[in-house]
């Protein structure tokens, strides 16, 4: 999977201290120490930096050498990406449940769309910015109810956000277009982009190329941010809430407080995420924001490896290139195109029970245990030829 | 690097596509009629490939997905009888699952991967709204619509590429509403309506001639199965004539809670999307095994019509789309979704036919607007198209629903959007043509 | 007056629908500890095969029977084959299994029975009972359903409070450890709690098919409303999920009814509901315990 070489280390780099299980992060910063990043910079800041710039060079490379549907799908990676990216934070570091992302990601879509509906819209950063503090806004919200719920009361209520907040776009169908929905034109690109593009590649600038870029880079900004905060004494605190609520209780630290600030961070993800599915799908409406849409987010950060930014970014690229690569194997085989179109969600919800049965800690997880044992079995071996000898 | 090379070309073409206008273009094909030629993408000298989205898994499946059945059972019927001007049909389709996201997923794996000619059919609102943008900038022939929302037609200068198909919800409320106010001047009406852009377009039209007649306005939202609120309500109201702008199931529950709540309207009245007598019959009567005892609860129930349906044997277009349903060794019955991706399919061989030898997705355009309107098919009234309007039919017959069947209580009137005037259609009814084949003239250079 | 009644009366039928899926619900995370997404998508599976019967010529009741019993079988061969090898790991694993359920067996359906609609029999009438000259929205078909939902609610709390299994079921589902010290047999207690969860998660599917019409998909907005009466009422707790569904089922009804447009505001409403209930109570109406941290 070359085209996720981009964020594949910054991720690296920034979980290295957030895996998925307890054991694993204890040996985690020996390995870290052990493998070869010797030439990055030691403060993380600047090796974060480092990382983002590598991963802005790839992502351009990755999108000038792939054809224009491959460039679509990236885009449409870019957003599951940035939520999974949030989610994962709020899951994995915090240890909160959340079947309702989906409809924070409607919150920054009808956002982004209400703003290019204006007939001089402001510029495209400013209206992903809006979105994503409106959506930081109602994540404060909901997070101040879901920090006083546990496990399934979590779940029923996150629940109940993915499917109830829709519901609001087709009442007050005047403002949100209803279940039609509001359509949404993406903005043409800059004169500067197309100059780049032809200087770069040769490849001319479409408008599906210069959304693929636009979701690239907010998905490397994202990720910037989350793998810092990560780092961050935020980052340590969320671990210690979620592993040790009771001692992190004693000190000082207040749970409530910290559980709402995840909740606010992950759903400033959505928001953003929101706003780059509106541009890229051009269409924000109900039917876009299924449960479905909430429980695919889980799905691509348990996957991935939880609470790995890496982990949600691979979850994100097997929920776009799974469902299309069976449906043309289907074809492939033989079968018409509905049997093909029935057969992709049975190997999706396959894969999905197959990979918790073999590899629970999901796909990082597992890299990361297999790598972690592979180092300890030598070093034994190592400490026993050293001693024998 | 041959790679990169071979994308770059694609977008090459593709932009060159999309920078065309609407008035551009279009001679490039036809000429000479000599050989054939791979004069635009998804053209080659013997192969036409063709896309289209639909609802083939999830809540919107059941009924939709058989339409590209019938789409698909009519192209193999063509291919086999040569194809048109010598180029197979190629027809993929895949599934949305009714959901924006993935509509605009598959379209662009259809326009950017498979590289069809045309989009073809794309069913819903909602969903091809997502995909009307892209097609259009990327110059994307998108024709024939499946759905009756106003969306596709009424502004070609924003949408040059896409033409709808079916009769919009609007001039069938319209003729609903004309139909109403003189055959049942003194009725209280009451409208059931789907909470969306289809109920609303459906209760502007019937407005614009019975305001004053209606006496209650339900909306239910899809997915929510409990209507007994919704018909209580038009039960408290008073109301003895039922319009419903709604969808299969829901006419079906719509009568099961109006059994159950004892209200008996004198007439029911359902648009033509939910209407469907044998889809909802055939539904109904398996709870006949309770206390229904008449097998049809929609019997005399009024519906309208822009197609001719399955239960009507004897009409010629049902012979022939049964012949070629049966000709294609699928599964199932004939059913009035299958008739209705045949008709579809139809038009766009006559579309193709039309833009000449070499079709060009401009050509394909100008070859609609100026010859679409003098088409004749299995569609009861004429097709609107022209340069200012990418609207459908615009006729509906009126039928009153019995046992499985209808009969005829009033015949085909058109009209269009707008303050346009109802008029009665005096054309006649077309029959197939030998083989069910069109054999339209091309209409380009 | 009327139409106040009819309202209630359709709320009260719906909500027992929501409560009978609750009821499922409440059995698996009592006796498992998981909140079982398939629930909906198994229980579809085994209304198709009571159609298929039915449709063969056998009679409801036969169908309701076999219908049942593979319901048993399939929950029982789910538990061992899929959900075994991820109990006792992360909490989340299990929940994605059952997605990933979900969505295979959904798909399984369309493959193997089509994905169109299918009408579904009732053994009862579904003509509403007449007081007067006016009919009220209450039907016999909507009197099996109450009667059904009641019998299985009190079955299970019969089960859980007077029976040594039910008290093994829950001991498993608490402490693995501490249950096998007692000389519960863990593994067999936690495959019977998914076969009875299934068992009545398939008695809800065929209640709620019953008189309406079945595709594949058929459950899907069951499996929210279910589950959100099954979190109010507190999950752990069968007359909470009784009392969950029918508050569901009243107050959307109402909604429904009362509020324009308010088919649209439904599942808004159910947020609204649930959030309010959670602030007060974040255990839900009837929970046992105080601070539940599952």
């Amino acid at each position: 999977m070359s085209d996720s070489q981009t964020p594949t280390s910054a991720a690296g780099a920034a979980t290295e201290e957030a895996p998925v299980e307890a054991t694993a992060a204890a040996n985690a910063p020996s390995a870290q120490a052990a493998g070869g990043r010797s030439f990055l910079p030691k403060s993380t800041l600047l090796r974060h930096l480092v990382v983002v710039l590598l991963a802005i060079v790839a992502a351009v490379v990755i999108l000038e050498i792939t054809d224009p549907f491959t460039n679509s799908q990236l885009a449409q990676l870019s957003y599951y990406a940035i939520a999974a990216g949030g989610l994962t934070v709020l899951t994995g570091l915090n240890g909160q449940v959340s079947l309702g992302h989906g409809a924070l990601m409607a919150v920054g879509a009808y956002t982004t769309a209400l703003f290019l509906q204006a007939d001089e819209p402001v510029p495209l950063p400013l209206i992903l910015l809006v979105s994503t503090l409106v959506a930081t806004v109602v994540g404060a919200l909901v997070g101040v109810a879901a920090a006083r719920l546990h496990g399934p009361y979590l779940a029923g209520a996150t629940l109940a956000l993915a499917v109830g907040l829709p519901g609001l776009a087709i009442y007050f169908h005047d403002i949100f277009g209803g279940e039609q929905g509001m359509r949404v034109r993406a903005p043409q690109p800059p004169d500067a982009f197309k100059d780049f593009i032809s200087f770069v590649s040769g490849n001319s600038a479409t408008g599906t190329k210069w959304l693929a870029y636009v979701g690239a880079i907010c998905l490397v900004i994202t990720y910037f941010l989350l793998a810092n905060l990560v780092r961050s004494r935020i980052g340590r605190t969320w671990r210690a809430v979620r592993d040790q609520d009771v001692a992190a209780e004693l000190a000082g630290i207040n749970l409530g407080t910290w559980r709402v600030l995840a909740f606010t961070v992950s759903a400033a993800a959505a928001g953003l995420a929101g706003g780059v599915l509106a541009l890229v799908i051009r269409l924000a409406a109900p039917s876009g924001f299924t449960l479905v849409l909430s429980l695919s987010l889980l799905t691509a950060i348990v996957l991935g490896g939880l609470g790995s930014l890496l982990g949600a970014l691979l979850g994100s690229a097997l929920l776009v290139f799974l469902p299309p690569f069976v449906t043309d194997l289907g074809a492939d085989f033989g079968l018409d195109n509905t049997e093909a179109a029935q057969l992709a969600p049975f190997v999706y919800g396959v894969v999905l029970i197959v990979a918790m049965i073999f590899a629970p800690a999901g796909f990082v997880g597992t890299v990361r245990l297999r790598w972690l044992t592979y180092r300890a079995k030598q070093r034994a071996a190592a400490a026993r030829s050293s001693s024998g000898g | 690097m041959s790679f990169l090379a071979a994308a770059t070309v694609v977008s090459t073409v593709a932009a060159c596509g999309g920078g065309s206008d609407d008035d551009g273009g279009g001679g490039g094909g036809g000429g000479g009629g000599g050989e054939n030629e791979a004069s635009d993408i998804g053209i080659t000298e013997d192969t036409i490939k063709l896309g289209a989205h639909y609802p083939l898994t999830g809540v919107a499946a059941p009924g939709y997905s058989e339409i590209p059945t019938g789409v698909q059972a009519y192209f193999d019927w063509v291919n086999d009888n040569g194809g048109v001007n010598g180029r197979q049909i190629e027809y993929i389709y895949r599934d949305d699952a009714y959901n924006p996201t993935n509509t605009t997923q598959v379209v662009n794996q259809l326009v950017l991967e498979d590289e069809v000619f045309a989009i073809v059919g794309g069913l819903g609102t909602p969903t091809h709204s997502a995909v009307l943008d892209f097609l259009n900038s990327e110059g994307v022939p998108d024709l024939f619509v499946s759905s009756g929302s106003l969306l596709w037609g009424d502004d070609p200068e924003a949408n040059p590429y896409t033409f709808g198909w079916q009769t919009d919800y609007t001039s069938e409320g319209k003729i609903i509403g004309e139909y109403i106010a003189e055959e049942f001047p003194d009725a209280k009406v009451g409208l059931f309506l789907q909470d969306d852009d289809f109920g609303e377009d459906g209760e502007e039209g019937i407005r614009e001639y019975i305001d004053d007649q209606i006496v209650a306005a339900v909306r239910y939202t899809p997915g929510n199965t409990n209507v007994a609120p919704q018909i209580s309500e038009l039960q408290a109201a008073g109301a003895d004539f039922v319009v419903g702008f709604n969808v299969p199931s829901y006419t079906a529950l719509s009568q099961l809670t109006a059994l159950q709540l004892g209200y008996q309207p004198e007439q029911w009245f359902y648009s033509n999307v939910g209407s469907d007598p044998a889809l909802v019959g055939s539904l109904l009567a398996r709870f006949s095994q309770g206390s229904v005892t008449d097998a049809s609860l929609l019997d005399g129930a009024l519906t309208t019509g822009y197609l001719p349906t399955v239960d009507q044997t004897d009409n010629p277009w049902i012979q022939q789309f049964q012949e070629i349903w049966e000709a294609s060794g699928q599964e199932g019955e004939l059913t009035n979704y299958r008739v209705y991706g045949m008709s579809q399919a139809y038009t766009t061989v006559q579309a193709l036919q039309a833009a000449g030898q070499n079709p060009t997705r401009d050509g394909i355009v100008e070859a609609i607007e100026t010859a679409g309107a003098d088409w004749q098919g299995p569609v009861f009234a004429p097709y609107r198209y022209s340069a200012d309007s990418h609207m459908g039919t615009s006729g509906m017959s009126i039928e009153r629903i019995v046992g499985n069947g209808s009969e005829e209580v009033q015949p085909v009137r058109i009209t269009d959007i707008g303050d346009a005037e109802i008029e009665e259609f005096d054309g006649e009814a077309s029959a197939p043509p030998e083989n069910g084949i069109p054999d339209e003239e091309s209409a380009v250079d | 007056m009327q139409q106040f009644i009819n309202i209630t009366l359709s709320g009260l039928v719906e909500g027992m629908i929501y409560a009978a899926f609750a009821l499922a619900l409440v059995l698996i995370w009592r006796s498992t500890r998981i909140v079982n997404f398939a629930q909906g998508a198994m229980a579809a599976a085994t209304a198709f095969i009571a159609l298929a019967l039915i449709d063969a010529g056998q009679s409801y009741w036969i169908a309701l029977i076999v219908a049942l019993l593979s319901g048993f079988v399939l929950g029982a061969v789910v538990e061992r084959v899929v959900i075994r090898p991820v109990e006792g790991g992360p909490e989340l694993n299990a929940v994605i299994v059952t997605l990933g359920l979900f969505v295979a067996i959904q798909a399984s359906i369309a493959i193997i029975f089509g994905s169109s609609f299918q009408s579904f029999p009732t053994p009862f009438g579904v003509r509403g009972f007449e007081i007067g000259d006016s009919t009220i929205a209450l039907t016999p078909t909507s009197l099996y359903i109450i009667g059904s939902v009641l019998v299985v609610m009190a079955l299970l709390v019969a089960l859980f409070r007077f029976t040594r299994v039910g008290l093994a079921m829950r001991a498993s589902a608490f402490g693995q450890e501490v249950a096998r010290l007692l000389g519960v047999r863990v593994g067999r207690m936690l495959t019977l709690g998914w076969a009875l969860a299934a068992v009545v998660g398939s008695l809800a599917g065929l209640l709620i098919a019953g008189g309406e019409f079945i595709y594949p998909a058929y459950m899907d907005s069951l499996i929210v409303f279910g589950f959100v009466a099954a979190v109010l009422g507190g999950l752990d707790s069968p007359i909470g999920a009784i009392v969950g569904g029918l508050l569901l089922g009243l107050a959307l009804s109402y909604v429904s009814g009362y509020i324009e447009r308010g088919s649209a505001l439904v599942n808004v409403a159910a947020l609204v509901i649930l959030i309010v209930v959670l602030l007060v109570r974040p255990g839900g109406l009837f929970a046992s315990s105080v601070a539940r941290r599952a």
